[in-house]
């Protein structure tokens, strides 16, 4: 093992190697183990068309099934200091962004804030990606939410946020943490503007996320089968050392102990949000309205 | 004199095993041994001095965890007088790892809330190890919300190790609860003012330290996650604890640089266990001066204060 085997001889042969059918035009459904076509899964807003579990969306697809006409615009995230305590675990911390940025795309961040028009009004939606590593909220993440609730007042928006994130980004440590006050101080502006702020819980939502923006929405919708949570399970079972309750920390779990207003199915999804925001806004009902553009 | 020491102070703990036994010896036979004594005594300070000058991130945690480390109620109880505690968070439960009540601190009547780890067994179990549950951060919320109807500034203590994770505060949610105390605290019309006495370990900490002045002792520790949580995720092994110390820039210095921390209380020599009475009254001096600090500042003026102190962070890393 040195160099030239681990790393030389990888790239040579990813070099010659004959490209393959792509390993992802099947899908195994993690919960039902059904194999799904990549097609019927894209048509079917990445839901298993034989169980209904839903499998994880990346932010773009999740925007397009929401905005009318699939329509929106992103706004780049404001421009934050880069690893700021030089952290380096196995890995410098900057190279960890570097591979996250290589496979989600050159400016990619854990959130994604986009605005476009909702059942005919403006939006500003927020997602994270849990594809970045793992949703983790770093100063980036912060910075973003504060950005996404100033595009929301400024635009007298609701502010929707699609939470998914292990928690806070640890390479950045204390800062991490600064950022549930901060995004705190993000959801309190919003509410002190009167505008709706609305959290739609996807798998999983974890740590620092869901103790801090996440918990704090006008209304909470969850996705069928999300893990949210605040404590990692395994660090639950090592404390209490017995078997966890079956459906912990789902999102059912969560409805039954009163932590979630709804748990909405993905194809339900932009309706439900729809109605709501049209609701507490005190707007007319959407079969009044001119059909959407 | 502590009676636990740790793995770094064995030189320290050998030299004064050495003074206890000298003295034991001269009170039998009369010998005059004061001169060896205080000989000896000089080169347990030399060797403190020298211990305490440089120690490791992961040596700051041990001592920021030191079982005879004064926690939150020596703290109240020495510095807070009339203290009258609270209990009970009017929804679920009274979770004793959540202490507080009203008092008066070096004359003003204020609100105290403090995260207890208890001394001893039984206390220890009776305030869960510090580790706070939901209802203990809605019991904090509602004693916040009661000093801000009537014009009461808050001292939070913070020592805890995490908020405490297991089913029974998952179900009654946790991060709600953490979540909503983070809230309360920027919201308060009051001075807000936390002390890191110990850990300030990760959402359980922050959920009460949301606060316009954010002091720490020098051996306090304050992170996003322990350092064996965080070797065991990110070097795979807990044995990489005194690395991840390291990377996680938690002691009271760096936080200082990061602008996290307001100000730094120094410790005592050897740390705040070895003379907790000097450890607490420097501490009462320094809430003291932050307190008067915020004083004549209207609600409107103390939130806005608080928002910019957070908002200004991570502007600069180190």
């Amino acid at each position: 093992m040195n160099w030239l085997t681990n790393f030389v001889r990888p790239k040579l042969r990813a070099l010659v190697a004959r490209k393959e059918a792509p390993e992802n035009l099947w899908l195994k459904c993690p919960n039902c183990e059904q194999m799904l076509f990549h097609r019927d899964l894209e048509a079917n807003q990445q839901v298993c068309n034989q169980c209904n579990h839903h499998l994880r969306i990346k932010p773009a697809a999740r925007l397009s099934q929401l905005f009318d006409d699939g329509k929106y615009e992103t706004h780049a995230l404001p421009r934050t200091v880069l690893d700021p305590l030089k952290f380096r675990d196995r890995k410098r911390y900057t190279d960890r962004l570097k591979e996250a940025q290589a496979e989600n795309g050159a400016n990619a961040e854990a959130l994604v804030v986009a605005s476009g028009k909702l059942g005919g009004y403006q939006a500003v939606v927020s997602v994270c990606d849990f594809a970045f590593m793992g949703g983790s909220m770093g100063i980036a993440v912060g910075e973003g939410l504060l950005m996404a609730a100033g595009l929301a007042i400024d635009n007298q928006a609701p502010l929707i946020v699609f939470s998914a994130s292990g928690g806070a980004r640890m390479q950045e440590a204390i800062l991490s943490l600064m950022q549930m006050p901060r995004t705190t101080i993000a959801v309190q502006r919003v509410k002190e503007a009167g505008l709706p702020y609305i959290v739609v819980l996807t798998d999983p939502t974890t740590g620092g996320v869901t103790a801090s923006f996440a918990m704090l929405g006008d209304i909470h919708i969850a996705e069928p089968g999300a893990l949210i949570g605040f404590s990692g399970q395994r660090v639950i079972q090592d404390t209490i050392r017995e078997t966890l309750p079956p459906g912990f920390q789902r999102a059912e779990y969560q409805f039954d102990h009163g932590m979630v207003d709804m748990i909405v199915h993905r194809h339900k999804m932009r309706d439900t949000l729809i109605r709501l925001v049209n609701l507490l806004l005190k707007r007319p009902a959407e079969e009044d309205l001119p059909a959407a553009a | 004199m502590p009676t636990t020491f740790l793995d770094f102070e064995k030189p320290i703990a050998d030299l004064e095993g050495a003074i206890m036994e000298l003295r034991h010896r001269g009170n039998g036979e009369g010998v005059d041994i004061a001169e060896e004594v205080s000989r000896l005594q000089a080169k347990v300070e030399r060797q403190l001095r020298a211990t305490y000058a440089k120690l490791t991130p992961w040596q700051r945690v041990q001592v920021a965890r030191h079982p005879e480390r004064p926690h939150a109620l020596r703290y109240i109880e020495t510095l807070v007088s009339e203290y009258t505690p609270l209990a009970g968070d009017r929804a679920f439960a009274e979770d004793a790892a959540i202490v507080g009540g009203l008092g008066r601190f070096r004359g003003r009547p204020c609100l105290v809330i403090g995260q207890e780890k208890g001394d001893d067994t039984e206390s220890r179990i009776r305030h869960n190890f510090g580790m706070v549950k939901p209802e203990g951060y809605r019991k904090a919320q509602r004693l916040m919300k009661l000093a801000d109807r009537f014009g009461l500034p808050v001292i939070t203590f913070v020592d805890t190790a995490g908020a405490y994770p297991g089913v029974d505060a998952e179900a009654r949610g946790q991060a709600e609860a953490i979540a909503r105390s983070i809230e309360v605290c920027l919201e308060l019309g009051v001075p807000l003012v936390s002390l890191v006495i110990g850990e300030g370990g990760s959402g359980g900490a922050v959920a009460l330290a949301a606060a316009n002045r954010v002091l720490m002792l020098e051996h306090a520790v304050y992170s996003v996650i322990t350092p064996e949580g965080c070797a065991s995720i990110l070097w795979r092994s807990a044995d990489a604890a005194q690395e991840a110390a390291e990377a996680l820039r938690l002691t009271s210095d760096d936080l200082k640089k990061l602008g996290v921390c307001d100000a730094v209380i120094p410790e005592p020599l050897g740390g705040a266990h070895r003379d907790p009475e000097a450890a607490i009254k420097a501490a009462g001096d320094a809430l003291e001066t932050e307190l008067t600090s915020l004083d004549g500042m209207d609600a409107a003026t103390l939130r806005q204060h608080r928002r910019d102190k957070f908002l200004a962070m991570g502007q600069k890393g180190l």
